[in-house]
């Protein structure tokens, strides 16, 4: 075990042992110890950064079950330092803000922390290991880890609702996603992702390529909520708000985005990877930026531009992959560009959408409510908050001087880019691609102005409020500061983190392109171009929209701010438990002869089925004996007494005549040479006559079957089938018996009864001694039924007793 | 024989069938009793009917029944008999509990 396997497994431990700390330490708050754990590992991924600057990369390997080719190999580079960068960065800032957001007397804090240990644990394993299964195993950790962050003010209905709906989702991707690993292995023979890429060709070659590649984009596209997945991560709003900033801003809806990067060099290069990323990822960026419009909760707005971002990422990632299609390195390299692009705005969009959920997370806690209509006035009351909302959404929005602005112009280059790309069919629809791109953009400004001035502007009600409302304390503040002044210093000094962060991330996306020629320079300024005037038009579109927003708020769309595919998501919820009960109540009807129903007809059809299959109707007299006469007049008698048994209405013919049956049976063992058979027959018939009557005379008077004519020829149908089935089996095997000539064994019972076992009567010699096991546990069913038959009637419990 | 056997062997599953798919309970055990007698008859066809004495060594004939399908019936008839007594009582306490010997009305309760 290494140290790269014990930071993935530090925060486990954590887990583990806070619960058990947390008692003892009442007087502090757990947060201060649960912070060591991000800190520390933060400090020991950045020291790790030499290991992978110019595309270098550190494997760790450690057995699991290694005859199922899973071991958990960890796997370091780039991409998957940039993520555990990001993931213990944003970690630290947000256990510090959620010391002052939680209060330690009346939550209960250790189950929080350890599920946002285990969270974090798990984000690490998925970014950091090689093996496939390992990181479907820390993939529906997270799902699970983050369904319990956000029910966990269980007690909410509206919190296991959104925590349900996010599991189910996210789940349902999950298993999408291992069937494609497993398909993948069934092509390569392994789960190593490095071993896969190595195979890249014979990946692209085989049958399973489309649908390998479906289930994996499904279990990302799930993850990250892109279209039309997407509308778990508004109900998933109801976490507390540090949840929020964590998971479903900065780390976990970006596991399908790191997925999809991570899975890029072995799909890449094909024409259906390309466009089903490309429009995914555009419907979900203007699907959330338009939806985001008319959301009436801040938080429900922050949730839609999180989708609409994560859509811009996918478009990013999908305009990249076209760096494999290229003839040479250089064209590819041209290419590359819109990785490097997704890669900075990944950061970005972790820095800025992190302040931001803390911002409205402050409000929250301190107004005691989060609608924007109730909102307003609070930029004197909440400067620091302010301020910190303006830096955000000013970078959201893609305004200058900060990091969103420099991430908005590469985005538009790339897509200026596409209409000389080669890729099938983009040359047309590149122009369509940039337009949706641009309007979207617009949105983003819009509701980036509405969340700004709706919250801050305008006029402070006072009796809006459940609250004094006053500025957030200090160390609530530290956090969403750290990440503002980022913001700051990445818009400023754009090329801070690039070569060491950035650089060796898209090197790791892009292993065939020397990692020495992926370099970048971005700057702030970069000339009078096409781009800078697409992101005036816009500012100015967007303000244009703001500034006209009475007029057109009360339109039809802008009414119903519950996404539409809730109610797809509810109807098929509800119709699928409608459903099945509908079935359950069909087939479950509680009634015995139902059940004896399917049960016949399944083996009558399974049966009938396999005898026409095989065709082994034989039909076969020859080997057959001739019987004697008298035993036709035998079969005669049971066969009327058996069916007069069929028109018995009253009890004791009826028994009667299962006696006259019992006894013509018997008659018949005796005239096929069976006397131990007859004697035993005779016995337990008249035994069983005798117990009969003694029941009847408890029973009461029989009631006439009742019943449809439909119902009583089904029932005709299907014992006429069954007996016939009974007699072709008898026959035919009858037949197959006499023709596979097998010798009987009976002939070692002739030679060896007296011999070995010294007795004469053979029937007898194979029940107590050649036999001898199968009479004791005969014994033994006759001495459980008289037990169970004295218990039935001494032991007289009513329900509910305590037996 | 056996053709023939094999016929009366198919007349007490199809009588036994009917009987089970009955509402009485009584009628069900008659019926499974049916079932065991086509069973066991079946059991002794499949053995093959040919001609020969009972099988006790002391009648010093050469050809003998064969015995182990004797054997298994025998063991069959009995365990037969112990679940059809079983049920016989559990039908009679069934009925004194709950008053009823009608199928359809020994249906599960509604909270299940």
């Amino acid at each position: 075990m290494s140290s790269l396997h014990l930071a993935i497994l530090l925060p486990f431990i954590a887990a583990i042992v806070i619960p058990f700390i947390y008692p003892l330490t009442k007087r502090l708050h757990t947060g201060w110890i649960t912070i060591l754990v991000p800190a520390a590992l933060f400090l020991y991924f950045v020291f790790r950064l030499g290991d992978t600057a110019n595309g270098g990369y550190i494997v760790e390997e450690m057995a699991w079950v290694p005859s199922l080719d899973i071991n958990f190999d960890a796997y370091l580079d780039g991409l998957g330092l940039l993520f555990a960068l990001l993931i213990t960065g944003i970690g630290v800032l947000v256990v510090l803000y959620s010391i002052f957001y939680l209060d330690k007397t009346k939550e209960q804090l250790a189950n929080f922390y350890v599920y946002l240990l285990m969270f974090m644990g798990a984000m690490l394993g998925i970014v950091l290991s090689d093996n496939l299964i390992v990181l479907y195993i820390f993939w529906e950790i997270t799902s699970l880890s983050s369904a319990l962050l956000i029910s966990y003010w269980f007690t909410n209905k509206g919190s296991i609702f959104g925590a349900r709906k996010s599991m189910l989702v996210t789940v349902f991707g999950g298993f999408a996603m291992m069937a494609g690993f497993i398909l993948l292995y069934l092509e390569t023979g392994t789960f190593s992702i490095q071993a896969l890429i190595d195979q890249r060709d014979l990946i692209m070659a085989s049958p399973y390529f489309i649908p390998a590649m479906i289930l994996v984009l499904l279990g990302a596209f799930t993850k990250s909520a892109q279209f039309p997945f997407h509308f778990w991560l508004p109900d998933a709003m109801e976490a507390p708000t540090p949840v929020s900033a964590y998971l479903h801003s900065a780390t976990m809806v970006k596991a399908g985005i790191y997925l999809v990067a991570r899975m890029t060099p072995i799909f890449a290069g094909a024409a259906e990877w390309f466009w089903i990323i490309v429009v995914t990822g555009l419907m979900t960026l203007i699907w959330g930026s338009v939806s985001a419009v008319r959301q009436k909760d801040l938080k429900g707005i922050l949730a839609f531009s999180t989708i609409s971002q994560l859509g811009l990422l996918m478009v990013l990632l999908g305009l990249g992959s076209a760096a494999f299609t290229g003839e040479t390195i250089d064209e590819n390299l041209v290419y590359s560009a819109a990785i490097m692009t997704a890669i900075i705005h990944l950061f970005n969009h972790a820095t800025f959408k992190g302040s931001l959920f803390m911002a409205v997370g402050i409000i929250d806690h301190e107004t005691g409510t989060r609608h924007i209509q109730k909102l307003g006035g609070l930029m004197a009351i909440m400067p620091v908050t302010f301020t910190i909302s303006l830096i955000g959404l000013a970078s959201m929005a893609g305004i200058p001087p900060f990091n969103g602005f420099i991430s908005k112009e590469m985005f538009f280059t790339e897509l200026l880019h596409i209409s000389s790309m080669n890729v099938a069919g983009v040359e047309t629809w590149g122009v369509v691609v940039l337009a949706v791109a641009w309007i979207a953009s617009v949105f983003t400004f819009l509701y980036c102005a509405i969340l700004f001035f709706k919250t801050f502007f305008g006029t402070f009600n006072k009796e809006n409020f459940s609250k004094e409302v006053h500025e957030a304390p200090l160390g609530m503040l530290i956090s969403p500061v750290i990440l503002v002044g980022l913001v700051i210093i990445l818009g400023l000094f754009p090329n801070l983190l690039v070569p060491t962060v950035i650089e060796p991330a898209v090197a790791s996306i892009l292993p065939h392109l020397p990692a020495e020629e992926l370099t970048i320079n971005l700057s702030l300024w970069h000339g009078l171009n096409t781009e800078l005037l697409m992101s005036l038009g816009v500012i100015g579109f967007g303000t244009t929209l703001y500034m006209t927003y009475p007029k057109w708020k009360n339109l039809w769309l802008m009414q119903h701010d519950r996404d539409p595919f809730n109610s797809v998501y509810d109807k098929s919820l509800n119709g699928l438990s409608t459903s099945s009960e509908w079935i359950t109540n069909v087939q479950m009807t509680g009634r015995l002869k139902d059940y004896f129903t399917y049960m016949l007809l399944f083996i009558v059809s399974l049966l009938t089925y396999s005898f026409i299959r095989s065709d082994s109707f034989t039909l076969s007299f020859a080997q057959t004996e001739e019987a004697p006469l008298f035993l036709y007049g035998i079969v005669f008698l049971t066969i009327l007494s058996t069916i007069a048994l069929l028109f018995m209405k009253e009890r004791i013919p009826l028994i009667i005549t299962v006696g006259v049956v019992g006894f013509l049976i018997a008659l018949l063992f005796a005239v096929f040479s069976a006397q131990d058979l007859a004697i035993t027959q005779l016995l337990i018939e008249t035994v069983t006559v005798v117990l009969l009557l003694l029941a009847f005379r408890h029973l009461p008077e029989m009631v006439q079957e009742t019943g449809s004519r439909v119902r009583k020829s089904l029932h005709i149908a299907l014992s006429v089938s069954v007996g016939l089935l009974v007699f072709l089996i008898g026959t035919a095997s009858f037949a197959l018996r006499n023709d596979a000539n097998f010798t009987p064994i009976s002939e070692f019972f002739i030679e060896n009864s007296y011999s070995l076992a010294g007795g004469k009567n053979m029937v007898n010699v194979i029940l107590v001694d050649f036999r001898g096991l199968d009479t004791i546990l005969e014994v033994l069913v006759l001495a459980i039924v008289a037990l169970a038959i004295l218990m039935m009637v001494k032991l007289r419990f009513k329900g509910g007793e305590d037996v | 024989m056996e053709t023939l056997m094999a016929l009366l062997v198919g007349l007490l599953f199809t009588v036994g069938t009917y009987m089970v798919l009955s509402k009485n309970i009584v009628r069900i055990i008659l019926g499974t009793a049916i079932f065991s007698h086509g069973s066991h008859l079946l059991l002794i066809t499949m053995g093959g009917l040919k001609g020969g004495s009972a099988p006790l060594l002391d009648q010093g004939n050469d050809a003998f029944v064969d015995s182990l399908p004797q054997a298994l019936i025998l063991t069959a008839i009995v365990i037969n008999f112990g679940v059809t007594a079983f049920f016989l009582v559990l039908a009679y306490r069934g009925y004194t509990e709950l008053g009823t010997d009608d199928m359809n009305q020994l249906r599960g309760n509604k909270d299940e």
